[in-house]
């Protein structure tokens, strides 16, 4: 019950009027960003960030996670009323979000999918809260060899349940450290890869690789396509929504199966893409309406709309517990906190509780305070999406200069985050994944550290990453996972083909 | 996405400039070159033990090395394997449409270096709405200048994050 009173503790912290206020702010920021093309969670909070500094450390957490709230809500008006998905995650929810809202139902899968949003991310929140504490209590013990293995083991997991060519998955992630390279060297404080130019010093900051990749990226991606709407009108009335909600009670098998596999997805760096994606394959299945999948099902929209927030909301968790954020956007809020001068990882639950169960307690209520946010602003930000593109499109490359500008001041940024746009769209094109790249980006200094420290301490010798129990399983099953594509090609050799599920395999690279 | 690979996917589109498998060989020489150069970045900084522990090269140097097999690896997928995806990369149409966004954002980040964020974003936005949205020009010149307006009193006056101004400076009469 220690972690009842610490939340009741983190309650206290958060309600205050500002950061209710903020709390709002954040939310309808977050829809906004969620809805418009290029712009989307991590890049989204990436451009907002500079706005916080001059913010306390807990009102400006605050703020940011409440504009990932509202960014993973977002994505889900875009998809069933344009059948464009406003982020990778929301796609599986285009198969019965927009048949619905052909049928005339579109307020019906809005309120659906609004509240499994809501529901998938309380039931990964209240996971949080009571595991959270636990894990951070248990990596108290770790030492640098511990923390190298998680790290191998959160690299290792993207090959291993990564989609597809895992050789693309390895060349993302090392080029994400490679650039973490440049610069400073920590340990020895030698300057590496600089050619020379003082500039780079400092290193490639991943903030401006993010608002390059994801935002420059996606507005090439979405202009080859010369973006025409036929948008689906949106109008949600509390009856419509009562009427829903007598209905939702009905799917709690799916919801309590999605949540599940969305928080496993989470934690471990699967992320909210295929969780949405798995979960909405395995409602298909087990449903007995499945073979209606497809043509407009509420229960199609509830299964991936659960699973994603719950992903997105437990990919928070190894970012507070062990300082290794689960998702892109987890990375950026980490950035966040290192800005800051906090140091996430197991220490933060003893030395910054106040900080720590404000977080958790603002996720309860920014949850909340989203449900209601876009249950009634739904018109509003769909009459954003029929704003023409031709108008948006420059308002956001604007948007993303000056939010690269901001994060360090420095006019060179601007060209690197041009740079960062142009890798993004042929990756994108290409299906090279970006998050692995983003999070070596971030973790790259910090992976090398612990690298390094463990070879100290063993004075050069491999060995220590089997050394003891908890380091040798964690860096056994991290092998399992980096040759997983290579077992995966064995077992299936030995085994029938199976067929592949075609609603899997329309699953982007994410 | 690479499974689609699997049909025979694209074969159709004849304006297709470049096929995915070209530049998907293109792409995976560069990330090897890249691999290279780090490689022997890391092997001039030290990437063996050093007296006092691993060099500032050590870790980089595997990290070279994992790139340049990668390289190889899509290489070969793209060359040889019997499911690369022979689908369109861009097709003529597509490509103008990606460089009519592109061009001009390079254009733009170039004019702030002189005028600053504000003046050149305001003549971004209004060139945009002009020559690709087709609209009227006073319509495109007041929201390029109304969004720029709401951008200023944001980061200048709520917010007191000065933008770059640009080395002619020419919002200087402002005050900011």
């Amino acid at each position: 019950m220690d972690a009842l009173n610490s939340l009741l503790q983190g309650f206290v912290v958060v309600l205050t009027p500002l950061n209710i206020g903020l709390m709002f702010v954040g939310i309808t920021l977050g829809v906004l960003i969620g809805v418009l093309p290029g712009l989307g969670g991590a890049n989204g909070v990436a451009i907002l960030l500079p706005l916080t500094f001059t913010m306390s450390p807990t009102s400006a957490i605050v703020m940011l996670s409440c504009i990932y709230w509202g960014a993973l809500f977002g994505g889900a008006i875009t998809s069933i009323l344009f059948n464009i998905p406003g982020e990778p995650w929301s796609v599986a929810t285009t198969f019965d979000g927009y048949p619905l809202a052909q049928k005339g139902q579109a307020g019906q899968a809005l309120t659906a999918a609004f509240t499994s949003s809501f529901v998938g991310a309380l039931v990964a929140v209240l996971m949080i809260t009571f595991l959270a504490p636990l894990v951070a209590k248990f990596a108290l013990r770790f030492g640098a060899p511990e923390f190298f293995s998680v790290y191998l083991l959160t690299f290792c997991s993207f090959v291993g349940m990564g989609k597809g060519s895992p050789f693309k998955i390895l060349a993302s992630m090392a080029l994400g450290f490679a650039l973490a390279a440049v610069g400073m060297d920590t340990i020895t404080g030698q300057l590496r890869m600089t050619f020379g130019l003082s500039e780079l010093m400092r290193g490639f900051d991943f903030l401006i690789a993010v608002i390059g990749l994801f935002g420059i990226g996606e507005i090439l991606l979405s202009m080859e396509e010369g973006l025409a709407f036929s948008g689906k009108a949106a109008r949600i009335n509390p009856k419509v929504v009562w009427e829903t909600w007598k209905i939702l009670p009905r799917y709690w098998v799916t919801s309590l199966r999605s949540s599940l596999v969305g928080i496993w997805m989470g934690i471990t760096p699967g992320g909210a893409t295929p969780a949405s994606f798995m979960s909405y394959g395995l409602a298909k299945k087990m449903s007995r309406t499945g073979a209606r999948f497809g043509t407009g099902e509420l229960e199609g929209v509830v299964a991936p709309e659960t699973a994603a927030h719950a992903a997105g909301t437990s990919a928070l968790l190894p970012m507070l517990a062990l300082g290794i954020p689960g998702s892109p956007t987890a990375a950026v809020l980490l950035g966040g906190l290192l800005i800051w001068g906090l140091q996430p990882g197991p220490l933060l639950f003893v030395e910054q509780k106040d900080f720590v169960w404000g977080l958790i307690a603002s996720m309860y209520l920014g949850n909340v305070a989203g449900l209601l946010v876009v249950l009634t602003t739904v018109p509003l930000f769909a009459s954003i999406l029929r704003i023409p593109f031709s108008i948006i499109a420059p308002v956001i490359i604007v948007i993303c200069a000056i939010g690269a500008y901001t994060v360090h001041n420095a006019m060179l940024d601007i060209f690197f985050m041009l740079g960062f746009g142009l890798v993004g769209y042929v990756f994108k094109k290409l299906d090279y994944p970006l998050a692995p790249m983003v999070l070596a980006l971030v973790l790259g200094d910090k992976a090398e550290d612990s690298f390094r420290q463990a070879m100290l301490v063993s004075q050069g010798d491999v060995m220590i990453m089997w050394s003891n129990p908890l380091v040798g399983s964690i860096t056994t099953l991290a092998f399992v996972l980096l040759f997983w594509p290579l077992i995966a090609r064995l077992v299936a050799l030995l085994r029938r083909p199976k067929k592949v599920d075609p609603v899997l395999a329309e699953q982007p690279v994410d | 996405m690479s499974d689609a690979a699997d049909a025979p996917a694209g074969d159709d589109a004849g304006e297709a400039l470049v096929r995915n498998s070209s530049i998907d060989a293109v792409v995976s020489a560069v990330l090897f070159a890249v691999g290279v150069v780090v490689v022997f970045q890391a092997r001039a900084l030290g990437s063996g033990w050093q007296n006092d522990g691993p060099g500032p090269g050590y870790f980089p140097f595997y990290i070279g090395l994992i790139l340049c097999i990668a390289g190889v690896g899509i290489f070969w997928q793209a060359v040889f394997s019997a499911r690369r995806n022979r689908g369109a990369f861009v097709d003529r149409e597509q490509l103008g449409r990606v460089l009519s966004v592109f061009v001009p954002a390079i254009l733009y980040v170039v004019a702030i270096v002189f005028v600053g964020i504000y003046v050149a974003s305001a003549v971004y936005i209004a060139a945009f709405m002009v020559v690709l949205g087709k609209y009227p020009v006073w319509k495109s010149v007041l929201i390029g200048v109304a969004v720029n307006a709401l951008f200023f009193a944001m980061f200048e006056v709520w917010f007191k994050v000065p933008l770059y101004k640009g080395s002619l400076a020419p919002l200087s009469f402002l005050g900011y």
